[in-house]
């Protein structure tokens, strides 16, 4: 399992601009890379990233093999309601984690 | 300008001149036209736009001018918009020239946003031109280029 972080201020103000701060564990291996016997390394990418903010989804990337191993994606979103910010993590063979954290909203 | 020559004034002429000459000169690639990209480049540019041409303006593209390693270039992308519900920015995307594949990231994004912000870490072959391309709500496309010099390129490495 890949290890996930959420790194976003844990208490906000109603209205306030929230820098959200993500990074996963993962090797994103591009597809274009040879073994040393000429065979070509297959893909196996994060290719779908998704924030939610309870049940309403709030951002959204697609990333390419040009995305770094272990992606970071830093996003900005409004407090609006206390409630939980959820992102996933999808792509190749079936990849898909989520981390989620808590956020209190005055 | 003073009667003596000094270093900025020098300079420019010369670079004034190298440009007359139409030679290519470093300092002066930014912004870059589409037109110069190569076609993979353009084509997912106009995969994108569906064909309109961005304008340069509101979208700030900052990635360090030069990266020792290509396998983790910082970017970041930001975008001037109220982010209200009648004028906000609808989508960011980020298109490079020279590795295997043109696309880095697209995002999705909308008034919820708050602001219209995109940091990621890219991995880049070569010294190269990156464009960062924002959609509009009024569904217009803006742009911005930056030439980026990679040292050690991200598919440079040993086989595996």
């Amino acid at each position: 399992m890949s290890r996930a972080i959420i790194r976003v201020s844990s208490n906000a103000r109603k209205g306030e601009v929230l820098t959200v701060k993500t990074l996963i564990e993962h090797k994103m291996e591009s597809g274009f890379r040879y073994t040393s016997k000429g065979e070509r390394v297959p893909r196996d990418i994060i290719t779908t990233f998704v924030a939610m903010w309870d049940e309403e989804e709030i951002w959204r990337a697609d990333l390419s093999s040009a995305i770094a191993a272990n992606p970071f994606v830093a996003f900005t979103t409004v407090a609006t309601n206390t409630g939980t910010l959820r992102v996933t993590w999808s792509g190749d063979n079936g990849f898909q984690v989520s981390e989620e954290m808590r956020i209190t909203v005055t | 300008m003073s009667a003596k020559p000094t270093r900025r004034g020098l300079l420019r002429s010369v670079a004034a001149a190298t440009a007359a000459l139409g030679m290519p000169i470093s300092i002066a690639t930014r912004p870059t036209p589409i037109s110069a990209a190569p076609a993979d480049m353009r084509a997912a540019i106009k995969r994108i736009t569906g064909g309109a041409e961005p304008k340069f303006g509101r979208v700030k593209l900052g990635i360090p001018p030069l990266s020792e390693n290509g396998n983790t270039v910082p970017i970041t992308v930001t975008v001037e918009s109220p982010m209200t519900a009648q004028d906000h920015v609808k989508a960011i995307h980020v298109v490079n020239e020279k590795n295997p594949q043109p696309h880095v990231i697209s995002a999705w994004l909308g008034p919820r946003a708050g602001q219209a912000m995109l940091q990621t870490r890219a991995r880049l072959s070569d010294t190269q031109t990156i464009i960062a391309i924002a959609q509009l709500s009024d569904g217009s496309f803006w742009m911005d280029s930056t030439s980026v010099i990679v040292t050690l390129g991200a598919c440079l490495e040993e086989p595996i």
